[in-house]
């Protein structure tokens, strides 16, 4: 969660408020879990770290302040080294689905690109199951094991397909409304 | 597994097995026209094992038609083994398509009323070998496809997946240069589908070119290297190293083992 918090910062400082409904937009049902105090309590973290600092508290006319935090440079340093590398074949649905997010929302990596290298990853990790699928007897509990792994690999491979399709809908969409 | 049973005459290693040039193949007339498949470009080398993915209807069938003379493209070039075969005439055409290409397909496409041993022995008969030679080489292939007791079954009273090993041996009875395979796996279940997927691996030990069209990434998975089709163009090209080199296993990522 700190790395996606760090990327909705990187173009502009915003506040806790701001953040989470931006976070709450992006999971939609499951954002509804995210706990209130949560936002902040991952800001306090990351402040704590230096890795975003307190820019101002603004004063709204009506309403509570908030606390506008901007990203340091250790904190670009470190989103930026979180866009750059892989997930893990082990990463969930929803943390590479908010990695796409981020990497819309901050400009710093090409949502596309993302899907494309999980899925050589992920395709890496169904290659290697499989291989061992070959060579195990089908009925063992190595092979029921590896089975099962290989569903959940192909299943993350066709809801990446699903990524691919929408995110790059959104980008011909973009470069439509761009010209218009 | 010996090699002498899956061999065949060892072709030009420089040469590749099938190459696609600008291909394309366009359905309908006039305005309902529907491009299949779109300049599509690939060398696949001898020895390769190749699969193709994409969603349904992206022209992957087409796409292996295309490649084993079933259909002629509308536009570009098919060469199987250093031949141009796009342009050839009917005779030529089936003349070569029994001598260098092997179909498997989804539905295995057996004769009914023909056994198992006569099923794979057909193909041999029609491209002139004698009965002898045909009786012997398939009962190499049902040894090696492991149904040499089902030899004077019908296909009615076989499985799934030993009716998919009688198609593959069926295929394979002429040496072909390359395999073409539609879906090989789409009427079976997993465990059936991994007899399968071992099977052509060993094939593909004794340097059988195989292509196929799947939708299934964990057959795709099994291959040496992956296209993906869509809208009837190549949208990315993977290899697998791993599954050539025998790879090491980085099982370990799949693993969270905490105390």
């Amino acid at each position: 969660m700190q790395d996606v918090v760090l990327a909705l910062l990187v173009k502009e400082p915003s506040h806790g408020y701001d953040l989470r409904s931006r976070l709450a937009a992006a999971l939609g049902p499951l954002g509804e879990t995210l706990n209130a105090g949560q936002i902040y309590v991952t800001l306090t973290r990351l402040e704590k770290a230096g890795l975003v600092v307190l820019e101002r508290e603004d004063v709204p006319v009506r309403g509570p302040r908030r606390k506008v935090y901007a990203l340091t440079a250790t904190g670009q340093k470190r989103v930026a080294a979180w866009m750059a590398e892989g997930a893990g074949v082990r990463a969930d649905v929803t943390e590479f689905h908010l990695k796409l997010v981020a990497a819309a929302e901050s400009g710093l990596a090409d949502p596309l690109a993302l899907v494309d290298a999980r899925r050589r990853e992920l395709m890496n990790g169904l290659a290697e199951t499989q291989r061992a699928a070959l060579t195990h007897d089908t009925d063992s509990q190595a092979g029921l094991l590896l089975e099962g792994i290989a569903l959940r690999l192909q299943a993350d491979l066709r809801w990446l397909e699903a990524c691919r399709r929408t995110w790059s809908a959104r980008a011909a969409r973009e470069e439509g409304g761009g010209l218009g | 597994m010996t090699r002498d049973v899956w061999d065949r005459e060892p072709g030009d290693a420089r040469v590749p097995a099938l190459r696609a040039v600008g291909l394309s193949r366009v359905y309908g007339a006039d305005e309902s026209l529907v491009s299949a498949v779109d300049g599509v470009d690939l060398d696949v080398p001898a020895g390769q094992t190749l699969a193709v993915t994409g969603p349904s209807g992206c022209g992957k069938s087409t796409l292996l038609q295309l490649f084993g003379g079933l259909d002629r493209p509308t536009d570009g070039e098919v060469w199987l083994g250093g031949q141009r075969i796009d342009h050839l005439g009917e005779r030529a055409l089936a003349r070569l398509r029994r001598r260098a290409v092997g179909f498997v397909f989804q539905a295995y496409h057996l004769m009914h009323e023909l056994t198992a041993a006569q099923n794979i022995e057909l193909p041999a008969l029609l491209a002139g070998a004698s009965p002898r030679t045909a009786r012997v080489r398939a009962a190499e292939l049902l040894r090696q496809v492991g149904l040499t007791e089902r030899a004077r079954h019908l296909p009615s009273e076989l499985s799934g997946g030993q009716r998919q090993r009688i198609a593959i041996a069926r295929a394979l009875v002429n040496k072909p240069l390359v395999v073409l395979a539609d879906e090989p796996t789409g009427n079976l279940d997993s465990a059936a589908t991994l007899d399968i997927l071992r099977l052509f691996d060993e094939l593909s030990a004794a340097g059988q070119t195989l292509v196929m069209v799947t939708h299934d990434e964990r057959v795709a998975a099994t291959a040496d290297r992956i296209v993906s089709l869509r809208d009837g163009t190549l949208a990315d090209d993977t290899s697998l190293d791993g599954n050539r080199n025998g790879g090491d296993t980085g099982l370990g990522a799949l693993l969270s083992w905490e105390d």
